[in-house]
């Protein structure tokens, strides 16, 4: 018996049977205890990308703009912006009443500061920074963008989610944006308590009583960040089997990203809520060395994508309950208005006879094939493990190595050969957010030793992506170039993609006010 | 005596010396980059080379090593990489509930194990003595998380007398923290009390066979005062030293333990800090470790003196 398997067992038959404990009154009445999906370990979205900390930043600091559950970017410290007729200059009113934790009133200098700060970090920024002539402030709650050039997806840029702008003081802000801060003064519905951070154990934030909410409900990220309960406690618990138990048992309240596994046995406690609260799905990559044989041949990286069946990995990371999944045979995320399918051909292939023919005719002479599995990493070791499968079963020469995650971030960025420490294939996953637009899709960069791992060097994706950035503020226009660019993606496949899964969370019943939303955010929830 | 201690705590210094080469040798050649995972997937490779310079891991070798022994002399282990705590701090967070786990663990396993194995002695070949040998054959057998899941699962989950998971600190009332610990306590201990049920049993087992043993039975000895205060003094050495040695079975066994149950010990911030290779703290722990071990090694020789008077140093 696994593991894995006995600990399913154990947790489930507990959860499912356990009775409601009462409620303890007081203190934890009043206060929401979550098991995060990892570690807070680093309290500065700037420096690190870590999901975490920006779940984290989300209830420390306040943003200019925010996406609603739709995907449109909404006003939040904002109360509004112009844009001039020449569409060279956005000026941004910060609307009244908005305090920084210490007292400090927000000005819009600390606006610019953050922007600047964050811009040098921010990918999509980056891609946008040469049109920025200059971030100003125009006096304390003005600012605006000087621009080159007109930029309508500025305001996508400065409201999205998977590298959020997030204000803080101008002092704060003006640390170099390579360099962790250590201060976590922000405006947000949240204040972080620094003297009862254990990393590792516990984190915790109280109630911002100076908080000005928008008056709106709650829409995605959008509208007003009510906090409704005096405290958010998260307790680091990284065992799932006690993590169900401890929810099943009343000891804590929500739990953020419960283990597929455990899904079916949490369902069956009359005193736990699992639902979908990320509005998109996490999507599966599968990335080619393009620099390397074998898959330095296109036809070759075609073949083993013929093979792909992106329904067997997703039952392999969610289980067999197809409402935890879906196919997405395009790059683009499904249901975002570039999905498509356009010369998706050899995802529909799906058959390993086909495959193995396709890879005779692109002359496969036997080459070693590298992958690397992260055993610490359940969602990417089981995407690993079944191309793997796919590999051995096409006849390849396949050399798994389980390795731990920490060991393939590094092993990932040698472009040597497999027998030199390099490797052929590796896996992750992503965001349905950061695959949606050309301007932070990371896979599809084609731009040779600047691009994502794997390297690979397609001027075409690049032109049309360029082309994108110009042209993307036209629906139709962005359409087209998106057809364009999944149709020489497929052509040239040196990543192939994998489907998406959903990724529920899970919550005790007297848990109110959960509401959908592009990342994990605490604000409008209570405790009845 | 005195000298014998001074001269030993001064050889822990060389050691100490080695363990800290070793360490640092070891993390410097195993793969890994703090700074690719600070970067995340969506930093450039620049990003990540400037990461690691701020980090000051693109230093020489010889440099790194000698910044952090020149640091370490003075007292200081450094600062975490990811949280930007100093390392000092995040183990003093983290010694209270490993130290509780060991401590309480100790105590338990040796009030258990000790009787069990003078018994075993006393009645060896019965049916309490296979009964003593079967439970210490389970207790080496089945692994220390599974029995945290089945004591959670009866104790907290079933019965609902014990929390699922946690740690409260001993300051918050003696009660509250013994709650805490007595099912990983348990889980810990099996291993524990097996293999110090075991040891006791077999060096009983050889001091019985004694002619003063006899000798005591002869001049009307009962049974108690021949097994406690005859037999098992002279049968301690042994017992002593595996006692010490179990503590290095502790500190593996409360890695896994610290993680069933929840517990934000020492042993769950050694695998955190492995894990995403937060070099400075996995430097200090394992110092820690070390310094620990060689202290109870200290504390073991000299407890020979006490249950063997002809041992002198």
């Amino acid at each position: 018996m696994e593991r894995r398997t006995f600990l399913g067992g154990a947790a489930g038959v507990a959860a499912a049977g356990a009775s409601a404990p009462a409620l303890s009154q007081g203190a934890a009445a009043r206060t929401l205890r979550v098991i995060p999906q990892a570690n807070l370990t680093s309290l500065d979205p700037v420096w690190t990308t870590a999901v975490v900390t920006r779940n984290n930043a989300f209830m420390i600091y306040d943003q200019i703009c925010a996406t609603d559950a739709a995907g449109n970017v909404k006003p939040q410290m904002a109360a509004g912006w112009e844009v001039s007729q020449d569409q060279l200059t956005w000026t941004f009113t910060l609307r009244p009443g908005l305090m920084f934790h210490d007292g400090e009133r927000v000005a819009a200098k600390d606006c610019v500061a953050s922007i600047e700060r964050w811009r040098r970090r921010d990918p999509f920024m980056q891609v946008l920074g040469e049109n920025v002539a200059a971030v100003e402030a125009v006096d304390d709650t003005r600012f605006r963008f000087r621009l080159h050039r007109p930029t309508p997806l500025l305001i996508m840029a400065l409201g999205q989610t998977q590298f959020p702008c997030f204000v803080m003081p101008e002092r704060i802000a003006r640390t170099d944006a390579f360099t962790q801060i250590r201060d976590t003064i922000g405006s947000g519905p949240f204040r972080f308590l620094a003297d009862e951070w254990n990393p590792g154990q516990r984190a915790s934030w109280a109630k911002n009583d100076r908080y000005v909410p928008r008056d709106e409900a709650p829409d995605g990220l959008a509208g007003g960040r009510v906090p409704r309960i005096d405290k958010v406690e998260w307790t680091i618990i990284t065992d799932p089997a006690t993590s169900a138990n401890a929810l099943a048992q009343g000891e804590q309240d929500y739990w953020e990203y419960p283990l597929h596994d455990l899904l079916p046995m949490l369902r069956r406690n009359r005193n736990v809520v699992v639902e979908q609260r990320l509005t998109d799905g996490t999507y599966g990559v599968a990335r080619f060395n393009t620099l390397q044989p074998p898959f330095n041949n296109p036809a070759i990286r075609r073949a083993v994508a013929m093979a792909v069946d992106q329904r067997d990995y997703l039952r392999a990371v969610a289980g067999d309950d197809p409402a935890g999944w879906g196919a997405c045979e395009g790059v683009f995320t499904c249901d975002t208005p570039l999905a498509n399918e356009e010369g998706s051909d050899a995802l529909k292939v799906r058959n390993i006879e086909r495959a193995k023919a396709a890879l005779t005719a692109a002359g496969y002479n036997g080459e070693k094939v590298v992958i690397i599995a992260p055993g610490d990493y359940p969602q990417i070791n089981a995407l690993s493990l079944m191309t793997a499968d796919i590999i051995r079963r096409l006849g390849m020469n396949l050399e798994l190595i389980s390795a731990d995650w920490g060991t393939l971030v590094q092993r990932r960025t040698s472009k040597e050969p497999v027998e030199r420490g390099g490797w052929s294939i590796i896996h992750t996953t992503s965001s349905g957010q950061s695959l949606a637009l050309p301007v932070f899709h990371l896979f599809l960069r084609a731009n040779g030793n600047n691009a994502w791992f794997g390297w690979p060097d397609v001027p075409e994706v690049e032109a049309l992506r360029a082309e994108w950035v110009a042209k993307g503020g036209d629906p139709a226009e962005s359409r087209r170039i998106g057809q364009a660019l999944n149709r020489v993606a497929m052509r040239e496949m040196y990543y192939v993609p994998l489907g998406y899964y959903w990724q529920p969370s899970a919550w005790r019943r007297n848990v109110t006010g959960a509401f959908r939303a592009p990342a994990t955010v605490f604000w409008n929830i209570g405790k009845s | 005596m005195f000298a014998y201690v001074v001269r030993r705590v001064l050889a822990t210094i060389p050691v100490m010396a080695v363990v800290a080469l070793f360490v640092f040798s070891l993390l410097y050649i195993a793969p890994g980059d703090p700074a690719a995972v600070i970067a995340g997937d969506q930093a450039t490779p620049d990003d990540v080379e400037r990461i690691r310079a701020s980090l000051g891991l693109d230093r020489p070798y010889l440099v790194r090593f000698g910044a952090w022994v020149f640091d370490i002399l003075r007292g200081d282990l450094g600062v975490s990489i990811f949280t930007n705590l100093p390392v000092s701090l995040m183990i003093k967070q983290r010694l209270e509930p490993t130290l509780s786990l060991m401590v309480v663990t100790l105590i338990l396993a040796v009030s258990i194990a000790v009787p069990m194995g003078v018994i075993a002695a006393a009645r060896v070949g019965t049916f309490i003595d296979k009964l003593v040998m079967g439970f210490a054959v389970l207790g080496f057998s089945v692994p220390v998380f599974v029995v945290g899941y089945l004591l959670a699962y009866i104790f907290a989950l079933e019965l609902e007398w014990l929390p699922v998971q946690g740690y409260t600190p001993f300051s918050n009332g003696f009660f509250p923290w013994m709650e805490n610990l007595i099912l990983p306590a348990i889980a810990l201990g099996s291993v524990y009390i097996a293999l110090i049920a075991r040891i006791t049993r077999a060096s009983m087992l050889e001091v019985l066979q004694q002619d003063y043993i006899r000798t005591a039975r002869a001049k009307g000895a009962g049974l108690r005062s021949i097994l406690f205060l005859h037999a098992l003094k002279n049968a301690a050495v042994p017992i002593v030293t595996v006692i010490g040695i179990g503590i290095a079975l502790l500190i593996g066994g409360a890695v896994v333990t610290e993680s069933v149950f929840a517990i934000p010990g020492l042993g769950r911030l050694t695998v955190d800090a492995i894990l995403r290779r937060d070099y400075p703290v996995i430097q200090g722990v394992v110092l820690l470790f070390s310094f620990t071990y060689v202290l109870v090694n200290l504390i073991i020789d000299i407890l020979y003196t006490l249950f063997d008077p002809r041992i002198r140093y």
